[in-house]
């Protein structure tokens, strides 16, 4: 084998391998393209103040109207529940797991909290619908059997080993030396947590948090099954109402066909929840690269 | 240890070549296991109408049991979206709760895509809410337009803005969404124009979202195919509906195979179609799969809850596939005449 | 009371909230296979898992479902392994001269992190439509595939950090080229990990629902997929169609197919632990 010829396989296995590299940006500007396409012929038809600003979604009604926002609402409240459960109980985990828990503990825990994190989110659907709702109905009287709060709560619970384990590594993050220096000025576990520790850790755990956000706001299974189907501006979380992956869902139950301005509507509302969490993904890493040069 | 040891003593399956050919051995093993390695029969495809869907659903599958190695699929994309599909050619057959409209016989036109309608049962829509409701004992058509009609977006949204003596609760409603073929007929007749609704309700093209949705809200309403009713009786309250008419039946009726058959159940009652690809009828699969819908197809109408159609009409509609006789047989205001007068008039 | 004494107190506060917190995570967890245990064990027998879908919930059975997670998941497999471990080894072996290289790996984690039903709209999109595949096997594997490929090219890149340094530098003092000390040091180092990363983002695939219903997958689909341009349909869609029926009996058809899907979730990652720890050098 000459070297030349030895030398032109390297190369060309090099460019192979670096094609697959760059499948993924042809990935992302096929999102970004398939999205804008439709999306852009949607505002053809559609003027784009009345579809971020409108507050009635009919898209496919008689009196047709293009508003977004009730659909938002529906994606925000049950964000909102979901991150007030799995917000204050991941940071508590992880600050239990990272500054209380014995290390026998840690090594069992750990574990069980990932396959929480591994269910698949059908699973938790049929839990929200079934389990949750039904037993809140027992509690709170006037709750409609689809709601956002069963879902919501559901959700907290699955994003939580997401918040807990990325906190946690935040919370490892900081340096042994300031816990150190609080314990030899006479500080508890307590005061040395919550005064020293986390605020160090706060940009790393802050953008736990926005990364958990941005899973609740694209997650699509648990609210398609236990949320509901009604559009509505409201913060009122115990009646039925869509979240903007529902809606893309419902649409695509009935696989609309192409070219018609409801196949446009899917792609529209799919436009904006990649631009929303786009952002915060961008938020959460610059947060956490923040995080990592402070203490690196 | 030399490089070629090295490589060599990890176990087979985990050196990439290895693990990939039994991954797709396995696949293959699958395959052959799952459909007997019966080839070339085509699949064929079924979309359309949510109420449509427990006929088609049950005689797919007698079909496909009687039948080993014919594949049926049935989807539920609401009558307008499975005429859409048909008329673009995506599909074999199109269940279909109302007949065919103006601009879908143009699409199917401009397509080349020709089709052949056939009745296949009757249904009465079944208005209905949660068992817990004690209220509302009747409701008129008029009442029914009160409460759907566009006007009533944002205005009429609790009970007591129906009926003054009803609670004062908030009024959800479910129905079908603007696919359903059950919603442009439910809107025809109660609304007086066809799509002509409100839109703040849950709408789903899947009619067993709708029974989940009123089943579990005391304060809900919700319309939708008899045959979603029978076989959730026990979670549902049916409403009976008194269309002020003494001729055919006085007072308020409950929809029921009865009624629907005698027609005292009006104004919801209505025949429920499958329209059918001639070109599709050439596969000798498609040709038996129609053929069994219309001959073992009445037993298991009844046996879902629908009304079959009467033998006559049946032997009516079995004609019309034999003669492949295309185009609708509606138009001209006759949407409301009985089938036995469509089916003779119509002939060619 | 003392200041020393209270802080204390809220010591052992911060500590009981702590452990309470999670716990709620364990007994939620807990609760939830408890009820789907209890809805659907008694639903599990040899029929259920070789029957085809049916109006009759007794007869019910998830054999086309599961025939069709295994045709669509081993496409998956093959589209994503061999792109993905082809761009982790570009990555991490050739690329470390940062311009495209740093660029292509910010695409890679901003890919991660997007929603699943995006990626059914990509499929639906460009696969179903533009390229014309139809709601096929192959169209939702390609969908999928796009989906985990992003998760294996990162754990595939953690497996080859992983390799030390010293193997490489021992290949090149020996005479070898970039490739083959890739291909016959580093990759059979590597591979274990790589192989647990690959088994994890499957599984993943695996519970997948939004995007398979994005592109299309039917839900009533009463036979198993015969070639790669056959409609399908997967065990979590099963599970979904199942849900949305009110019937009691389909909701235990819903649970025992939830079981088997947790079941086939568990030996995937029960294999992925077992290789880990096998080969941990």
């Amino acid at each position: 084998m000459t070297r030349s010829w030895r030398a032109r396989i390297e190369r060309l296995i090099e460019s192979v391998l670096f094609a697959c590299a760059a499948l993924s940006i042809v990935v992302t500007l096929g999102i970004i393209s398939v999205l804008a396409v439709e999306t852009l012929q949607f505002f053809r038809e559609v003027s784009p103040v009345d579809f971020l600003f409108g507050t009635v979604w009919t898209p496919l009604f008689f009196q047709k109207s293009f508003g977004v926002l009730p659909l938002v609402s529906g994606t925000l409240l049950v964000s909102v529940i979901a991150m007030s459960v799995a917000g204050p109980a991941g940071l508590l985990t992880a600050i239990y797991l990272s500054e209380y828990a014995p290390a026998r503990v840690r090594r069992v825990v750990k574990p069980i909290l990932e396959v929480l994190a591994g269910v698949p989110t059908v699973v938790y659907g049929y839990f929200a619908l079934l389990f949750v709702t039904p037993l809140l109905q027992q509690v709170i009287p006037g709750l409609s059997g689809f709601n956002a709060l069963s879902p919501g709560l559901v959700m907290g619970i699955m994003i939580l080993p997401m918040v807990s384990s990325l906190s946690e590594d935040a919370l490892r993050g900081v340096p042994g030396g300031l816990r150190e220096a609080a314990y030899a000025l006479g500080a508890t576990k307590m005061q040395t947590t919550l005064r020293v520790v986390l605020p160090a850790a706060l940009s790393g755990i802050s953008a736990a948090g926005i990364l958990a956000v941005s899973r609740a706001i694209g997650e699509t299974m648990i609210v398609t099954i236990a949320a509901g189907q009604q559009p509505r501006l409201t913060a009122n979380p115990l009646v039925s109402i869509e979240t903007m992956t529902a809606y893309i869902v419902q649409v695509s139950l009935g696989d609309t066909p192409t070219g018609t301005l409801a196949y446009r509507t899917i792609f529209a509302v799919g436009m904006l929840l990649f631009v929303s969490t786009f952002l915060l993904n961008l938020v959460s890493n610059w947060l956490r690269e923040r995080f990592r040069e402070e203490y690196a | 240890m030399n490089k070629e040891d090295r490589a060599s003593s990890l176990p087979f399956i985990s050196r990439p070549p290895g693990a990939l050919f039994v991954l797709v051995l396995f696949a293959g093993l699958w395959a052959c296991g799952g459909s007997g390695g019966e080839g070339a029969m085509s699949v064929i495809t079924v979309d359309g109408s949510s109420t449509v869907f427990p006929i088609a659903e049950a005689v797919a599958e007698e079909y496909q049991l009687a039948n080993p190695g014919t594949r049926v699929t049935v989807g539920v994309s609401g009558t307008g979206g499975g005429f859409k599909k048909f008329c673009a050619g995506e599909i074999d057959i199109s269940d279909a709760s109302r007949p065919i409209k103006d601009v879908e016989v143009a699409a199917c036109a401009e397509a080349g895509i020709e089709f052949i309608e056939l009745p296949i049962a009757y249904d009465g829509i079944s208005v209905v809410t949660h068992p817990s409701n004690d209220w509302v004992g009747t409701l008129t058509p008029a009442d029914l337009k009160r409460i759907w009609e566009p006007a009533a977006q944002g205005e009429i949204t609790r009970w007591n803005q129906v009926k003054p003596g009803w609670p004062d609760q908030e009024l959800r409603l479910f129905g079908p969404g603007v696919d359903s073929g059950t919603f442009d007929y439910f809107t025809q007749v109660i609304v007086g124009n066809e799509g002509a609704s409100r839109g703040d309700f849950t709408s789903s093209e899947d009619d067993n979202v709708l029974v989940q949705g009123v089943s579990t809200d005391e304060l809900a309403m919700g319309f939708f195919g008899y045959a979603y009713y029978e076989e959730n009786q026990d979670r549902l309250n049916l409403v009976a509906i008194d269309d002020e008419d003494d001729a055919n039946g006085a007072g308020a009726i409950e929809p029921s195979p009865d009624t629907v058959r005698d027609g005292t159940y009006q104004p919801l009652s209505r025949p429920v179609y499958i329209y059918v690809n001639p070109s599709a009828l050439d596969r000798p699969e498609v040709a038996g799969f129609v053929g069994y819908f219309l001959n073992e197809g009445a037993s298991l109408v009844r046996e879902v809850g629908y009304v079959p159609l009467t033998d006559q009409e049946y032997a009516l509609v079995e004609q019309r596939v034999e003669d492949r006789v295309t185009g609708t047989m509606y138009g001209h205001g006759n949407e409301m005449a009985s089938l036995s007068s469509l089916l003779t008039g119509a002939g060619h | 009371m003392t200041r020393r004494l209270r802080n204390q107190l809220l010591d052992h506060l911060l500590h009981g909230a702590g452990l309470g917190a999670t716990l709620l995570g364990l007994v939620v967890l807990g609760a939830l296979l408890f009820d789907i245990f209890s809805d659907g064990l008694g639903r599990i027998s040899w029929e259920f898992l070789t029957s085809f879908p049916s109006r009759r919930a007794e007869n019910a059975g998830v054999y086309a479902a599961l025939a069709g997670t295994v045709w669509v998941i081993s496409l998956t497999a093959l589209f994503a392994v061999p792109i993905g471990i082809g761009a982790a080894i570009y990555l991490e072996e050739y690329g470390k001269r940062g311009g495209w290289s740093r660029v292509i790996e910010i695409n890679i984690a901003n890919l991660a992190g997007v929603p699943s039903v995006i990626y059914g709209l990509l499929g639906l999109g460009l696969l179903v439509r533009t390229l014309a595949l139809g709601r096929s096997v192959i169209a939702g594997a390609a969908t999928l595939a796009l989906l985990v490929l992003p998760v294996v090219i990162l754990s595939s890149r953690e497996a080859l950090r992983a390799v030390s340094p010293s193997l490489r530098e021992a290949s090149y003092a020996l005479g070898a080229t970039k490739w083959q000390t890739i291909w016959y040091q580093v990759l059979p180092v590597a591979l274990p990990g790589m192989l647990t990363g690959m088994i994890l983002a499957l599984s993943r695939a695996i519970g997948e629902t939004a995007p398979l219903i994005t592109i299309g997958a039917l839900t009533y689909v009463p036979f198993a997929p015969d070639g790669l341009w056959s409609p399908f349909t997967v065990l979590p869609i099963q599970v979904f169609n199942w849900v949305s029926r009110p019937q009691e009996a389909f909701l235990e058809n819903a649970a025992a197919g939830i079981i088997v899907l947790l079941a086939l979730l568990l030996v995937m990652n029960g294999t992925a632990a077992w290789l880990r720890d096998r080969f941990q050098q």
